[in-house]
């Protein structure tokens, strides 16, 4: 972008928002938003002590893994949706149900079930990842070319090679698509899921934060996982396009 | 080998030597009848070409033929066995080509041999083999996007090659080919047809195309779905390709395969 004959900086956009922030902090208008600078001094401090390196490792440790299981079962599951009608027919209607379900409210059902610690998280971070990464699996098997199927059939493909060698690598855009949308879902997930719980991880730390009213701790928080979430969904989006090239001309 | 196996084959009948029979082939979509009752004999080392309006069923036989459809009656012969089902005495060249976007031209032309389990060393000389073959050279390492229309064929052309079949399926190969690039690859194809040693069948709906690249023609009409006429082009086809197009017998050959489909044109 450019202002006033000025190539502007890729995040300028950013300092502005974070510049308004300083002033309003430093207005002292409500105790709820501490200046900018003062969150960020807060953040080096308690990026290293142990209450918060132990809440990034649990945080880290449920995410990948409800991340790893959604994209481990919701590929291959979409996939075969895409390419066998009954068990689309058999599973469509739930994963929409799932999808716009909300799923909130599903946890403290998981709570019961699963207990009070990372089980749950893990699997209300799957819950929230899981449903558009099948559907975008199965939308991407939907509009492969016939003619690649056929082709690989007629070269003697065995049903596991078409699998690894055609559909995983045609459908491969959408795919990408829906990981990238599950994974900034399965943030909001891990997190939910710790705050509900809030005893592990970020949730805790939260908790601890907001019923001592320390603003600065709680800020400070909010923008490393706002940070992380916005760097996967970036590096995604970058392997998304690396794809693009090929995405056009199926 | 031609003589040895002409010695010790079983007299059944005067046919000559044929790489493909297609016996009493039906084909049903539902109540639609695509195929009724279809055979045809498709002679070793020799072009035959299946020519006829669109919906005559023309690429639904060659996709029997493939083993990509089953038939809903009748057989496919090929050198004494019954097929039904690919296999690597056929390989087929697509109508969109059908590469893979995401691969380069050498992948795509070794992709048959490497859903073979041949080695990546050997697929790939190999491949690049049959890339010199159809005029690539140097394209190797390109992408299909990288690439026109006559050039893509092409590589479809080598992948169908490389894996070395006894019977090459062409399901229309140049009808998304611009036409000085068609005129080309149908030169080549005669060339292809006179040096491999390969039965050949190609599905066209251009009347031109099916006399100046043919052996024989089989010229199939619709409802229902028969072959109406075999005609065997020969008195041109040693006179130097640059000579057919005006060939009284090439011209008139046209002529009356147009006289017998024009009622079938819309």
């Amino acid at each position: 972008m450019t202002a006033f004959g000025y190539r502007l900086p890729a995040m300028s956009s950013l300092l502005v928002w974070g510049l308004l922030w300083e002033i309003i902090g430093q207005l002292h208008l409500t105790f709820f938003v501490p200046p900018l600078s003062q969150v960020i001094i807060t953040l080096v401090e308690i990026i290293g002590t142990p209450a918060f390196l132990k809440a990034l490792r649990e945080t880290a440790i449920a995410f990948l893994s409800g991340v790893a299981a959604s994209v481990l079962i919701g590929i291959p599951v979409g996939i075969l949706m895409g390419k066998n009608r009954l068990i689309d027919e058999i599973l469509l209607p739930w994963v929409n149900i799932f999808l716009s379900a909300p799923l909130t409210a599903l946890v403290p059902v998981l709570m019961v079930l699963f207990g009070f610690g990372m089980t749950s998280i893990i699997i209300t971070t799957t819950l929230f990842a899981i449903w558009i990464i099948i559907l975008n699996s199965r939308a991407g098997v939907l509009q492969i070319n016939r003619s690649l199927v056929e082709m690989a059939r007629s070269f003697g493909a065995s049903p596991l090679d078409a699998f690894f060698k055609i559909y995983v690598w045609a459908a491969l855009p959408e795919i990408l698509g829906g990981v990238r949308i599950g994974v900034i879902r399965a943030v909001k997930g891990v997190i939910i899921g710790q705050l509900l719980i809030s005893i592990v991880g970020f949730g805790a730390l939260f908790e601890l934060y907001s019923s001592n009213f320390l603003m600065g701790h709680f800020w400070a928080v909010l923008l490393v996982l706002f940070g992380m979430a916005f760097a996967i969904s970036e590096f995604l989006g970058y392997l998304e396009r690396r794809v693009a090239y090929y995405a056009a001309s199926r | 080998m031609s003589q040895t196996d002409a010695a010790t084959a079983p007299s059944s009948g005067p046919a000559p030597d044929s790489a493909v029979s297609v016996r009493n082939v039906s084909k049903n979509y539902g109540p639609v009848e695509a195929l009724k009752n279809l055979s045809l004999e498709f002679p070793r080392g020799e072009l035959t070409s299946l020519l006829g309006p669109s919906g005559c069923g023309k690429t639904t036989l060659l996709k029997i033929i493939a083993g990509l459809l089953q038939p809903s009656a009748g057989e496919i012969v090929i050198d004494g066995n019954t097929v039904t089902a690919p296999g690597p005495d056929r390989a087929f060249v697509f109508q969109d080509f059908a590469l893979l976007p995401w691969a380069s031209v050498i992948r795509n032309v070794a992709f048959g041999l490497e859903l073979r389990g041949v080695a990546r060393s050997e697929r790939e000389a190999i491949a690049e083999k049959y890339i010199a073959n159809v005029g690539l050279s140097g394209f190797e390492n390109s992408y299909p996007h990288q690439l026109s229309g006559g050039m893509r064929q092409r590589v479809g052309l080598a992948r169908a090659l490389s894996v070395d079949a006894q019977v090459l399926l062409l399901d229309e190969p140049f009808s998304a080919v611009d036409e000085q690039n068609r005129r080309k690859f149908q030169e080549d194809l005669l060339e292809l047809v006179r040096n491999e040693n390969k039965t050949f069948i190609f599905v066209t709906h251009s009347i031109e195309e099916a006399v100046y690249v043919s052996d024989q023609i089989a010229i199939l009409l619709p409802r229902p779905s028969r072959v109406s006429e075999i005609i065997r082009p020969s008195g041109f086809r040693n006179k130097g390709i640059e000579n057919i197009r005006r060939d009284p017998e090439y011209l008139d050959i046209v002529d009356e395969i147009w006289a017998s489909l024009r009622s079938y044109a819309e």
